[in-house]
């Protein structure tokens, strides 16, 4: 009885003392294991940026997203500016190669220029992740628009569009040795060899270039006013596109595909007044956020650069007067820059 | 007995007229009213860039600048409106940077004697410079709401007749008028001639040289606006292009010798139109990028060297100094 008595008091001091400490061990918590690591993988380390040029929405928009998402990491983030100028832009990737930044983030000209470069640097130990506009050189990581899909949607578009009509399209690239002008044309060729019924009456470069895209639309519109669609390769230069089928009164009979990074300006809002009948877009902010989470798991990984290689295509927004008034459908720029 | 000789604008127009026949009778669709009229409005603002770049030509200089005029002032005035600014008030502000941009042009040039290749090379730069650091927010400044209406200077017709046309026909006959018409005019032909002679005779040497250069970068900005207006935006990165060079080309190939002191409006209309009808031509023709540059480059040296071969350079030519 005795025994028994205190034994129930042991429990009764037992059950107490762990009312005591349960709250006592939940109040203290467990420490994540990872994140310190991460965060010291992160801080302090360097990033460079190498877009063909500032001061349009695609790579303002890549940008701002990057140091959204990096900065509060302590990522310093360096900016090199080619300015439309390749040599520029080899020469910065150049002297970055010296400069050792952890990480460069490439926008390629066109698919040779920075080939070797960018080899030469994950050979130095920089992760190299190049930007939609790839290079011949597969590097750690692509992240992208996934350039013949988006030749082959604007084509099928533009030939379900002259269904019943001339069957008859202009396709105007642009600058011939960019990776997104090159490889567009490779998917618009796909399809085309799926309806021998189209009829190209013109392929030309316009070389990015509104004013050229303008002059070559308006020739080739007086020479076949029956035109049904156009095959355009960048919004920011099919403004011209656009601009020359409405001079021609044809707004609504051609069919104008193009493609870009989907900035309401430039995408939703040229939807909406009847100048593009299509928009593809790769959704830059996306694609920002795709880049920094590569960045941060890179960093955080420890893989040896040029060990692995990767990409990642974006999931593509076809922007059409349906969902052209839609908040989802295109972004700010100057939203993303807050 | 008299030596037939050709000048080089006869050159050229030969061979405009060669390869105007040569379309017309094989390119189906090359000769009718529509496509003659794309023709002219596809070179429209070319051509406005040549009368400018001719009147500081002709004066014995170059304004290697005048796509920064182009460009910088005419972006302003649309980012203005973009920013909630009336379009007079946008307007009024793009101009005052342009006689500001065309007066610093012509004072380094005139009363600091740099040369002008240098002088308006570096100003561009800095023009443009400053567009893109603190004037536009992008690139590409779109056509706003606040636009409206200001479209019609280079889109639509005027009597059937595309108002690019137009604009290039009106800024024709302006520069006609001051270059022929008006001591001015007679001044810079002086100037251009022999510069030393026209200020010893008299003639205010210095301000007619900055003026010279106010009145390119003014014709440069109604281009621009003209441009702007045409593709309902301003690809401020026109900058970069080769334009400029198309500009020259157009100049020296109408016969306007870099020398100075010859040449009018006239050899810049013959200047755009081969240039336009061999742009129109290949277009129709559908010819790759890389063989428009191929066939543009063979047709000029052949215009070059023809002319070289008719009029052989000789000990006084070559003092003159061809840059």
């Amino acid at each position: 009885m005795k025994h028994f008595g205190s034994s129930t008091r042991a429990t009764v001091a037992a059950l107490a003392l762990a009312a005591m400490i349960a709250p006592a061990i939940a109040q203290q918590g467990l420490d994540e294991p990872f994140q310190k690591p991460f965060k010291e993988a992160l801080a302090g380390k360097t990033v460079a940026y190498v877009p063909v040029a500032m001061n349009f929405d695609l790579t303002e928009g890549w940008y701002a997203g990057l140091k959204k998402e990096l900065e509060p990491f302590g990522v310093k983030f360096v900016i090199r500016d080619a300015n439309w100028n390749t040599n520029a832009g080899a020469q910065a990737v150049t002297s970055l190669i010296s400069e050792k930044p952890a990480v460069m983030v490439v926008h390629n000209p066109d698919v040779q220029t920075y080939a070797k470069l960018l080899q030469r640097a994950e050979n130095e130990g920089i992760y190299v992740i190049q930007i939609n506009m790839g290079s011949a050189y597969r590097s750690s990581a692509f992240v992208g628009a996934n350039w013949v899909e988006i030749g082959e949607r604007q084509t099928e578009a533009v030939v379900k569009a002259c269904e019943g009509k001339s069957n008859k399209i202009a396709i105007v690239q642009g600058a011939l040795s960019a990776a997104a002008s090159a490889y567009t044309l490779k998917g618009v060729e796909n399809v085309l060899a799926k309806h021998p019924e189209i009829k190209v009456v013109s392929s030309q470069a316009a070389d990015w270039d509104a004013a050229k895209a303008k002059a070559i639309t308006q020739t080739v519109l007086k020479q076949n006013p029956d035109l049904c669609g156009i095959v355009g390769f960048w919004d920011g230069m099919d403004i011209g596109t656009a601009a020359a089928v409405k001079e021609a009164g044809l707004t609504g009979k051609v069919f104008v595909a193009t493609s870009g990074g989907g900035e309401r300006k430039g995408a939703c809002e040229l939807v909406k007044s009847g100048a593009f009948d299509l928009n593809m877009s790769y959704d830059v902010p996306t694609q920002a956020a795709q880049m920094a989470g590569t960045i941060k798991w890179l960093l955080s990984s420890s893989v040896k650069p040029g060990s692995i290689k990767g990409s990642e295509y974006t999931t593509l927004i076809p922007i059409t007067k349906e969902n052209a008034d839609s908040q989802m459908s295109c972004w700010n720029l100057s939203d993303l820059k807050k | 007995m008299k030596r037939f000789r050709f000048s080089q604008q006869e050159i050229v127009f030969a061979v405009f007229t060669l390869l105007f026949l040569v379309f017309s009778i094989f390119l189906r669709g090359f000769l009718t009213p529509d496509n003659m009229l794309t023709l002219l409005q596809n070179v429209a603002v070319l051509g406005i860039l040549g009368l400018a770049m001719a009147i500081v030509v002709i004066g014995r200089g170059i304004d290697i600048s005048l796509i920064a005029a182009l460009a910088v002032p005419p972006g302003l005035a649309l980012q203005m409106v973009q920013n909630g600014h009336s379009l007079p008030t946008s307007l009024l502000t793009a101009v005052l940077l342009t006689i500001a941009f065309g007066l610093v042009n012509g004072w380094l040039i005139a009363y600091a004697e740099v040369p002008s290749l240098f002088a308006t090379l570096a100003t561009g730069l800095l023009l443009a410079g400053l567009g893109q650091t603190a004037l536009f927010q992008l690139d590409v400044v779109q056509w706003s709401p606040g636009m409206n209406g200001f479209e019609r200077l280079g889109q639509g017709t005027i009597l059937g007749i595309p108002t690019s046309i137009v604009m290039f026909a009106i800024a024709c006959v302006v520069v006609a008028f001051l270059l022929r018409w008006t001591r001015w005019g007679a001044y810079i032909y002086a100037i251009g001639d022999n510069p030393y002679a026209a200020r010893v005779t008299g003639i205010p040497s210095r301000p007619i040289i900055v003026l010279q250069y106010v009145v390119a970068a003014l014709i440069g900005c109604f281009a621009g606006l003209v441009m702007a207006a045409s593709v309902n935006s301003m690809p401020t990165r026109v900058f970069n292009s080769t334009l400029i060079y198309d500009v020259i080309l157009v100049v020296v190939l109408g016969g306007i010798g870099l020398s100075g002191g010859r040449g009018g409006v006239l050899n810049v209309v013959i200047g755009t139109l081969l240039i336009g009808t061999m742009l129109n031509g290949m277009t129709i023709m559908d010819i790759s990028y890389a063989g428009q540059n191929l066939i543009k480059g063979v047709v000029l040296l052949l215009a070059v060297i023809t002319d070289s071969f008719l009029n052989p350079r000789n000990e006084e030519t070559a003092q003159q100094g061809d840059i």
